[in-house]
């Protein structure tokens, strides 16, 4: 099985997307040409077409303002946001439409939407390119957050994220867009959402980590191990809604419990 | 070379189409559509309607039986004229203040009703199921629109999306975002300005220095036009015309409908506190369906028994519609998690199964 990095995988899923339905469309500011300034999405104009994989006006609610459209018409809309910083012109459309068009219509019309986005420090960035405020994000009900660890999960989430009925902002960890690598294969199979990975069997504690902190959780439960404390390492996954089952097994299990992911410290995510 | 003696590199015009004069006097010839008397009379009575109908939601409002209502007193040729205009495969984004839009197309009184009494399944409608339900974050279905006029013209249909918007929109980034990216892409979509003079008590001078709103496409690559708002004769022939364009994949257009709000913004407003009555007392004599009127009476032989008879109509069609929505039973509070997700998430089932468990 081939090796890749993180970014490569998401590149792998869009195409995969892409290639496998023909409602799926793969916009942002930069994606076209250039293929993302991340190189998510290089390669998927020549491949897909300027109709398919394509350029946006710099304007970030208009991103999602489209996606919100183009999910209601039946199409599958990823929409790309070059920086968490660059996110927020969106919440208006993510909070007072796209995450109730389902409701406010009562099931006439629904939002199978992806805004992908960066997430986090670490890159050596200035601010606005290092943003971690997805627990504001999870106080949003009928929205779903997902944030992928390694490359085999940004595969398989990202293509459950696009093939789910409703929206979802995939939040993709910066600093190990090409610091992890990792065996994908590319067989269009997505992973389950809103479920949390066990990434790491252990008795005494549970820690419980997302995006680029679970690689950073796994090396301290290492270090546990060398102190005889026997770690238990949760990759929470989808961050709204959160697997809380997941988490209870693993705490009757363990007894305690640490949580470890960027933010600020009353950063509490909502599920 | 002084500066007056540079070149010109661009020059824009935006034109102004009416044809009935406040008195019902004919102004230009007349398109084909206006002689044809079903049409005619139809364009009519749903402006009649549309004044019955508001009327009787304001006397909801006012004796506690409906949350808030926005009326369209003297706005009715707008709406009723673009959703004239418009095939049932297009798709319409309406504001809230678009009702008769919605009635034209087929949504109910009762749904109306339901949906301003803050009840959603009047959004789930008898109107076309593409239609997006009227939005209430001011211009922010503006971008709707185009991401639904990019699927109609990626899928190569020949539908238009028309997003109705009211003056004060034009000043949302939302609203500037959508067309310039509509321009770009020369979707099949038609933004129609309901330049109604006021944003609740902000006055248009405030919201914006252009001289018209039209031109605001102009910098987003098409061309806008200014219809007298209050014939509903110009609004049809100027949304038919710029629906046309779109459908035959010429891309985007804007019309601006000058017209006048006569009531206040809702039932939560006193404009008296904002605007003199002696200007609302002028605008009265402009309103569009005493024109309508006196041009059905001069051109059409438009009787008074005729005329009754619609009326009649009217009031009798409301009236069973508001007893549809006062006997609408409530939705059981737990209900608002049933939509919420295509599945609900475990997370809120307990929510869910806690709510229903207080209300058995």
């Amino acid at each position: 099985m081939p090796e890749v990095t993180l970014v490569d995988a998401i590149n792998l899923a869009l195409a995969r997307a892409l290639a496998d339905d023909p409602n799926v469309v793969v916009f942002g500011d930069d994606v076209g040409v250039n293929g993302g300034v991340f190189r998510a999405t290089a390669g998927l104009q020549q491949r897909f077409g300027v109709e398919r994989v394509f350029d946006t006006p710099l304007s970030e609610a208009l991103i999602s303002g489209l996606c919100v459209g183009m999910a209601a018409q039946g199409l599958r809309p990823v929409g790309e946001i070059q920086f968490m910083g660059f996110l927020y012109p969106c919440i208006d459309q993510l909070v007072n439409h796209a995450s109730r068009l389902r409701n406010r219509t009562q099931g006439r019309l629904s939002c199978p939407m992806v805004l992908r986005t960066p997430h986090g420090a670490g890159i050596r960035a200035p601010e606005h390119h290092s943003e971690a405020t997805e627990a504001m994000l999870t106080h949003i009900p009928g929205l779903r957050v997902v944030i992928p660890s390694v490359p085999e999960r940004a595969y398989g989430l990202l293509l459950a994220a696009i093939r789910d009925p409703d929206p979802v902002v995939f939040l993709e960890p910066t600093r190990i867009y090409r610091a992890v690598k990792g065996e994908v294969e590319d067989t269009g199979e997505a992973l389950p959402l809103d479920v949390a990975f066990v990434v790491r069997e252990g008795r005494d504690v549970t820690l419980i980590s997302w995006g680029a902190m679970v690689k950073d959780t796994l090396e301290a439960a290492d270090e546990l191990a060398a102190d005889g404390i026997d770690a238990e390492v949760i990759d929470l996954a989808t961050l709204k809604p959160y697997d809380e089952q997941a988490i209870l097994d693993s705490v009757a299990k363990t007894g305690r419990m640490c949580d470890r992911a960027r933010g600020c410290a009353y950063r509490r995510i909502r599920r | 070379m002084a500066d007056q003696d540079l070149p010109v590199i661009a020059k824009f015009a935006v034109r102004r189409r009416a044809y009935l004069a406040p008195d019902g006097s004919v102004l230009r010839e007349l398109p084909d559509f206006a002689a044809d008397q079903n049409l005619v009379v139809s364009l009519y009575r749903a402006m009649v309607l549309t004044r019955t109908f508001d009327l009787k939601a304001v006397s909801l409002q006012r004796t506690g039986r409906l949350g808030t209502y926005a009326t369209s007193l003297g706005q009715e040729a707008v709406a009723v004229g673009i959703a004239s205009a418009m095939q049932p495969e297009d798709a319409l984004f309406p504001s809230y203040r678009d009702n008769a839009a919605l009635l034209w197309r087929g949504v109910t009184m009762e749904e109306i009703l339901l949906f301003w009494g803050g009840d959603e399944r009047g959004s789930r409608w008898s109107g076309p199921t593409h239609d997006f339900p009227f939005c209430i974050p001011v211009g922010s279905q503006a971008p709707h629109a185009a991401g639904v006029a990019y699927a109609f013209k990626y899928r190569k249909e020949s539908r238009v999306a028309v997003c109705i918007l009211g003056d004060g929109a034009t000043s949302k980034g939302d609203v500037s975002e959508a067309m310039n990216f509509a321009g770009v892409w020369k979707l099949p979509l038609v933004f129609v300005i309901n330049n109604n003079q006021w944003a609740i008590s902000v006055p248009l001078k405030l919201q914006t220095a252009s001289q018209t709103l039209a031109q605001k496409a102009i910098a987003a690559g098409f061309s806008g036009e200014q219809v007298d708002g209050n014939d509903v004769i110009a609004v049809r022939a100027g949304v038919d015309a710029a629906i046309a364009s779109a459908r035959a994949g010429e891309g985007p257009r804007l019309i601006e409908a000058v017209t006048y709000r006569l009531s206040d913004h809702t039932t939560a407003d006193d404009a008296s506190r904002y605007r003199p009555a002696e200007e609302v007392k002028e605008r009265w004599k402009e309103e569009p369906i005493v024109r309508l009127r006196t041009y059905l009476v001069g051109r059409m032989n438009w009787s008074k028994k005729e005329e009754e008879k619609v009326t009649g109509e009217c009031e009798e069609r409301v009236e069973t519609a508001i007893k549809r929505y006062l006997a609408a039973p409530p939705r059981p509070p737990e209900s608002m998690f049933d939509h919420l997700y295509a599945r609900l998430p475990s997370a809120y089932a307990a929510q869910r199964k806690e709510i229903e468990d207080q209300n058995a």
